[in-house]
């Protein structure tokens, strides 16, 4: 059975009565994109036209979503820049002159240049960038605005100009039911003050999951703080899906069950353990940090936010749902090397807790595959290893607030209003590359729902020392975290792989 | 050129003067400089030869009394009167008359040739040069008073006050010591020690290190500890803003190059350890006006009322269990082996590496 393994994969045995569970093929993408989006456009739901919306001498702005997804990042033309490009035009027809693009990074790190240039396409980097193409400062208080409390108490901002315009246009890539909808804009352009209000333990303890927004207290903060939004300011929303098709032909092999591959495919997934097992990790990151996904575009529709998201969501669903019957005492998962925060970047420590127990578990509706007290194992070599420039909060957050405690409650309490005003991991945030000082905070709160759950986590082929100091047992072998989860679920445990990614959601009955 | 053998007992140089017989003697950093050829030939002209080593030393009188030698060899031990300024200010340390009087050149006993020191069976010492030690305070603590007071007075020139986040670099004897004097005379909100090896580190921690960093991790952990900016240049990092003081316990110019480099701009390096002839960029120091400052020997203490700094010590030391750092001991005719233990003490999870003089007087 084929594991991911960080910058590797594994192969492993797992016992006899295993389930296995796959994501589903990918479906057959739209073939003429740019036809969809024009159709989107013109018959949006429960709004009005985009061409109405329209005129000469308004300010618009187009926000959109940054590099966090999808994953991989999707080969060029990104679908981002199909619409984006749909939208520029419609609006030069009509006259508008006053248009800026703002890439909707939230807390998260600056991109580069070229990864702007990636998202966009040339010609519209080329036309706006850097004046009228920039991306949101959370921190940069000229360039915010605070625009009130929801009646539940949450504080929420505002990018300036997005507030101050005429007409927003949000232009979104839903990859998992998590993104876009009023989340949108109430994390990519807010500032710490608006984001805090739902990036909470609290809050990410009572979503279960946040991968099904009805059942998810994030989604529903985010939506309070959305219709606020939309109180001060005209948004028309467009939302993209894609569909499962993550990874390229290279690396076909890993859409694919073990049982179907090909003779073709199981010399690919030789050569690439046979790479994976002998090459540095520096230069094994690089080869796939350069994979780009051959996504197709499944659905695209516009309109007023809910309805748009409703859309939305069920082509995710139809793309990624999976039926599951019942629960099981152990489930397997492993952690592959890319999440949506460390594109171009080691998956630090802190990110596998957040990749592997934040977002892999979460990925399910109704209840958890994971029986509650069971035992979630992972698979991946969990390195002391941080990018400095993306990542300078996370390696104190290691260093400092890990050695300290493992409670999330005490770790929100006593440190992450330190760490979310440090001037320098403000500066960084603002002027490099680097995420927010919280972010790490957020990164480990986004498992505060599957640390609670689980009784027990374990962590295979990860360094002691590291598995320790995030809280979790270090086992060598997937068959010392068998005996090892002996303890916890018995000793003839149901056991449950899930095969991520590609990713799916486990509809569990 | 360190010999072993036989020379003459030390006579005594004027009336009132008294035999020491060394119980246990340390081997200090400075000590293994001078026989490995590091010392800086500053101190050349302030020793005179040959000499036996030795100068952080318990021993008894003849009348059996339990002593520990403060060596500083100032105007009052050389019977200089009136006392040279520095002197007057009770820092024989500094005194300017360390040529002068009865006895030959030296800074200390333990590097004058008419002394004798630690590291023989008698030495000689002024009366103002012993401190009589308490019965509850045992051999092996007493012979680290001398570079406890060393860190007391280092502790007290840094002056930290409850605001201040602090750095040891180093975790020697004395950056332990130091460490345990910090937090003893001068409590800062954070102090921070870095430590190479593992029993250092769990020293610096029980001695009162509110933090224990390894070498490689100082600009990292100074700077999120006093929410500075960190830069990073061609070859090396800075912070921009940082710790408030520094104690360099290392004596080397990598060390002391970095320590000017993470201590915040306006705020106070202190030099404990002693330093050799190092290279050491002056930009930092210049740019950020750092006042770089020595810590040597001991005296009497403004910031404590005038009192003696090996009395301060004395004091202290229950409190600091001196013993735990001593070890192992050696015999004198071992010396071979113990300058090479204590050359490598802090990878080997020794201390203060120390003669064993007890044997010979049996």
């Amino acid at each position: 059975m084929l594991f991911h393994f960080g910058e590797g994969v594994r192969l492993e045995k797992l016992p006899l009565g295993s389930r296995i569970v796959y994501p589903p093929d990918p479906l057959e993408p739209i073939a003429h994109p740019e036809r969809a989006i024009k159709r989107a456009l013109g018959k949006p739901l429960e709004d009005d036209p985009l061409k109405s919306l329209l005129r000469r001498g308004m300010k618009l702005t187009i926000a959109f979503d940054d590099l966090s997804l999808p994953l991989p990042p999707m080969a060029a033309p990104d679908v981002r820049q199909l619409v984006m490009e749909e939208v520029i035009d419609m609006a030069a027809e009509a006259g508008v002159e006053d248009i800026h693009l703002i890439a909707a990074l939230g807390l998260h790190r600056r991109m580069t240049a070229d990864e702007v240039r990636h998202i966009v396409g040339d010609r519209i980097f080329t036309t706006f960038w850097p004046d009228r193409l920039y991306q949101h400062d959370g921190e940069d208080p000229d360039a915010n605005v605070y625009i009130g409390k929801t009646a539940q108490g949450e504080e929420v901002t505002l990018h300036k100009r997005a507030a101050e315009s005429d007409l927003v246009v949000y232009v979104n890539l839903t990859l998992v039911p998590m993104d876009g909808g009023h989340k949108s804009m109430a994390t990519g352009l807010a500032t710490y003050r608006g984001i805090r209000a739902h990036h909470n333990v609290k809050t990410l303890l009572g979503s279960r999951s946040y991968m099904n927004p009805p059942d998810s207290a994030l989604h529903h903060s985010c939506i309070r703080q959305g219709q606020l939004i939309e109180d001060t300011v005209r948004v028309f929303h467009i939302e993209t899906t894609v569909n499962n098709h993550a990874f390229p032909a290279i690396a076909n092999f890993m859409q694919k069950r073990e049982t179907d591959w090909t003779a073709q495919d199981q010399a690919m997934f030789l050569g690439m353990k046979q790479f994976t097992d002998l090459a540095p990790p520096a230069f094994k990151r690089n080869v796939f940090h350069a994979m780009r996904a051959p996504y197709g575009l499944t659905a695209v529709n516009a309109g007023q936010v809910d309805a748009v998201h409703d859309k939305t969501l069920e082509a995710v669903r139809k793309q990624i749902s999976v039926s599951v019957e019942g629960q099981t005492d152990i489930v397997t998962l492993g952690v592959p090397y890319l999440g949506p925060y460390n594109v171009n970047a080691p998956m630090n420590p802190v990110l596998v807790v957040c990749m592997g127990i934040g977002y892999l578990f979460n990925f399910y509706r109704h209840k958890p595959v994971l029986r509650k007290g069971g035992v979630l194992i992972l698979t991946h070599p969990c390195r002391y290893e941080f990018d400095a420039v993306q990542h300078p909060s996370y390696i104190d957050y290691y260093d400092e607030v890990l050695a300290d405690t493992t409670d999330l409650v005490e770790i929100e309490r006593k440190y992450e209003k330190r760490f979310a005003q440090d001037p320098w991991f403000v500066q960084l945030y603002r002027k490099s590359h680097a995420y927010h000082g919280a972010h790490p905070f957020y990164a480990h709160y986004w498992a505060a729902h599957g640390i609670d759950h689980a009784g027990d986590i374990i962590i295979v082929g990860g360094e002691r020392e590291v598995v320790h100091r995030l809280g979790f047992k270090a086992a060598t072998t997937l068959e010392d975290a068998f005996e090892m989860a002996e303890q916890t679920v018995g000793r003839h445990p149901s056991v449950t792989h899930l095969r991520m990614p590609p990713i799916m959601l486990c509809d569990v009955e | 050129m360190l010999h072993f053998g036989e020379v003459p007992e030390p006579e005594l140089p004027a009336s009132g003067w008294m035999r020491v017989l060394p119980t246990l003697s340390g081997i200090c950093g400075s000590d293994l400089a001078a026989i490995g050829g590091h010392a800086s030939l500053y101190l050349d002209p302030l020793t005179s030869y040959p000499f036996v080593p030795g100068h952080e030393v318990v021993g008894m009188l003849d009348d059996g009394t339990r002593v520990v030698v403060e060596p500083a060899l100032g105007c009052k031990v050389r019977g200089i009167d009136p006392l040279c300024p520095r002197c007057a200010e009770g820092r024989p340390g500094l005194c300017y008359n360390v040529t002068e009087g009865p006895i030959e050149v030296g800074l200390q006993t333990g590097y004058c040739a008419d002394t004798g020191g630690g590291w023989g069976e008698v030495l000689v010492a002024h009366p103002s040069q012993v401190h009589r030690v308490p019965e509850s305070l045992s051999d092996d603590a007493a012979v680290l008073i001398e570079p406890f007071a060393c860190c007391v007075h280092a502790a007290l020139r840094g002056g930290a006050t409850k605001d201040d986040v602090v750095v040891v670099l180093g975790a020697g004897t004395i950056g332990l010591l130091t460490v345990a004097a910090v937090k003893l005379f001068t409590p800062p909100k954070k102090l921070i020690a870095v430590a190479k090896h593992p029993t250092q580190r769990d020293l610096a921690r029980k001695l009162g290190a509110d933090q224990v960093i390894a070498p490689d991790d100082v600009f990292q952990r100074v700077r999120f500890a006093t929410a500075a900016r960190r830069l990073d240049g061609m070859d090396r990092s800075l912070l921009l803003g940082g710790a408030d003081i520094t104690f360099e316990c290392v004596g080397r110019a990598s060390s002391l190059s970095e320590a000017v480099r993470f201590t915040r701009g306006g705020g106070t390096v202190v030099a404990v350890g002693m330093p050799g002839d190092e290279k050491v960029d002056w930009a930092a120091i210049w740019q950020r006006e750092l006042t770089v400052t020595g810590a040597y020997a001991y005296g009497s203490e403004p910031k404590r009322k005038g009192r003696s700094t090996f009395e301060l010590a004395l004091e202290a030391a229950p409190e600091v269990h001196l013993e735990k750092l001593t070890g192992p001991l050696f015999s004198l005719g071992d010396y071979r082996e113990a300058i090479a233990y204590a050359m490598s003490a802090g990878r080997l999870g020794a201390v203060k590496v120390a003669f064993d003089l007890r044997g010979l007087r049996a």
